[in-house]
């Protein structure tokens, strides 16, 4: 926690990337995006990123248990007398908190781009649903990392669950008229129920509904948590 | 000797076996350690003793054997058994990137020290080993003996039973060793802490231990105070004991040993 203020450059590598995205497609495929009848894609686009910010903010932070396994931090934690659900639920709030901060800052940028919510009083629900959405990416980047032992492993995590993830989740485009096989792998992604959601709040367009995204993610947040218990709980070093 | 402890051991350890896939690294070991005992475990690197503090402190599950510490099962009260340890383990540690104030109240908190006592704990014991002046500083930014000390510090902050040390010492100076031992001496004699400890200094043991078991190839092969050991190989000093109990070859994993003996010799000719 404290150590993430530290590496400032970190910070700033985090938030560069979702700008970027923001910046370079939405105001690249702008003009395509509204030919094609689909309204404006920057205000289609603010909540993916959005979203995106969330994610792998969320599934570093909840990485950081590598680090802690290598430079024989983690040690320190598992031979205190702590429950290891108080252990995993610790870390994943943690980084949560982190998650959130970096995802209200992208939304903050998005806002000084020209983006603007449909309702205004609504920004506390769309607050809402970056806690959950980063619950659910911590809890995931804690859980993974638990299953892997070194950086190698985790490389192949973010090019094979993290990148897909965010590519397959309706960030980028809607998921109204894309081919079945990706209608298919969207509904298996958690980030597309977190995304339609946000979207739902931000610009009142949703493919899912948002009671739908808010069960679906508080499930599969659940469901990480206790099986990341079970993995604290097994854990040999 | 056997007047000052008092029933039931702290430590009891009952044909310990632990097998890493094929490889057998413990080969049922059974040892026991009183209240405010001395133990020392001595051995080749690669003889098993890190795997065994690792069973102890509920880190491992082991193969086959019963562990009990304070009378509790490792392997089903873990958690009772994590309240009663403080360790140092042989790497270090600490977290990095936080302040030794911050490592130190992290512990605190996770060991559960009640608010009020968390502050004053920490201070003693930073004003104990002599970290005042580094008190804010980043662990990263420190020698390896003050991050030594700092561990040691951190592992008393909830007044443990029960205090294991896994080679302490190691890659410390002189100075910074003795300082180290003769607190933990300190810890023993006035607040009847049981210490277990693992080294590679004989010298260490000879001193300071009450009992020395000499592990080899996952086997307790000799037990008893450093005059017992000596009495039964011949031996005058410990050192010669150990050599003539786990033979003169150099262990395939261990390049370092040949480089320890030489710096044990030149130790005790300074003498």
């Amino acid at each position: 926690m404290k150590r993430y203020i530290r590496s400032a450059p970190r910070m700033f590598g985090t938030l560069g990337q979702p700008l970027l995205f923001f910046l370079a497609l939405g105001f690249g495929f702008g003009p395509v995006f509204q030919r094609a009848g689909e309204g404006k894609y920057l205000e289609f686009l603010a909540p993916g990123v959005v979203g995106m910010t969330i994610l792998f903010a969320g599934v570093f932070t909840g990485s950081e248990l590598i680090w802690d396994r290598q430079f024989g931090f983690l040690k320190e934690t598992l031979v205190a007398p702590v429950p290891r659900l108080t252990i995993m639920v610790g870390r994943t709030l943690g980084g949560t908190l982190l998650a959130t901060i970096q995802g209200t800052i992208v939304m903050l940028a998005c806002f000084l781009t020209g983006f603007r919510p449909v309702r205004w009083d609504h920004l506390p629900r769309a607050l809402v649903f970056m806690v959950i959405i980063a619950l659910m990416f911590t809890a995931l980047g804690t859980v993974v990392a638990s299953l892997v032992k070194d950086f190698q492993g985790f490389q192949v995590i973010i090019n094979f669950l993290v990148m897909p993830m965010f590519m397959l989740s309706g960030a980028l485009y809607p998921l109204t008229d894309i081919p079945d096989v990706l209608q298919v792998i969207a509904k298996a992604n958690p980030l597309a129920y977190g995304v339609d959601g946000l979207r739902g709040i931000l610009v009142a367009r949703t493919y899912f509904g948002q009671l739908v995204d808010l069960i679906v993610m508080g499930v599969i947040t659940a469901a990480l948590l206790l099986f990341g218990t079970y993995q604290f709980n097994k854990i040999q070093i | 000797m056997n007047g000052k402890f008092s029933n039931p051991p702290m430590i009891s350890v009952r044909n310990l076996v632990k097998n890493y896939g094929n490889s057998q690294a413990l080969r049922g070991i059974s040892f026991q350690v009183q209240r405010g005992e001395i133990f020392a475990f001595l051995g080749p690197n690669g003889a098993g003793k890190t795997t065994a503090i690792k069973i102890l402190t509920t880190l491992l599950r082991p193969t086959a054997g019963r562990v009990e510490i304070d009378g509790l099962d490792v392997t089903i009260d873990q958690h009772a058994v994590r309240e009663r340890l403080g360790i140092i383990f042989q790497d270090s540690s600490l977290d990095d990137q936080l302040t030794v104030l911050e490592n130190m109240l992290y512990h605190a908190v996770l060991y559960d020290v009640p608010r009020r006592l968390r502050g004053p704990r920490i201070e003693a014991l930073i004003e104990v080993f002599g970290l005042g002046e580094y008190r804010h500083k980043q662990v990263r930014r420190l020698s390896g003996g003050l991050k030594r000390r700092v561990e040691v510090a951190r592992a008393l902050i909830h007044n443990p039973k029960t205090l294991f040390l896994d080679e302490p010492t190691i890659g410390l100076d002189p100075q910074s060793r003795n300082y180290l031992w003769a607190q933990v001496k300190q810890l023993n004699e006035r607040e009847d802490v049981t210490v277990f400890l693992t080294t590679h200094y004989m010298e260490e043991a000879e001193r300071f231990a009450h009992r020395i078991a000499i592990l080899d190839q996952g086997n307790i092969i000799a037990q008893g105070t450093a005059k017992d050991l000596n009495m039964q190989t011949h031996s005058d000093t410990l050192e010669d004991s150990f050599i003539a109990l786990t033979g003169r070859e150099i262990r395939s994993e261990d390049n370092g040993m040949i480089d320890r003996m030489r710096q044990l010799s030149q130790l005790g000719k300074r003498k």
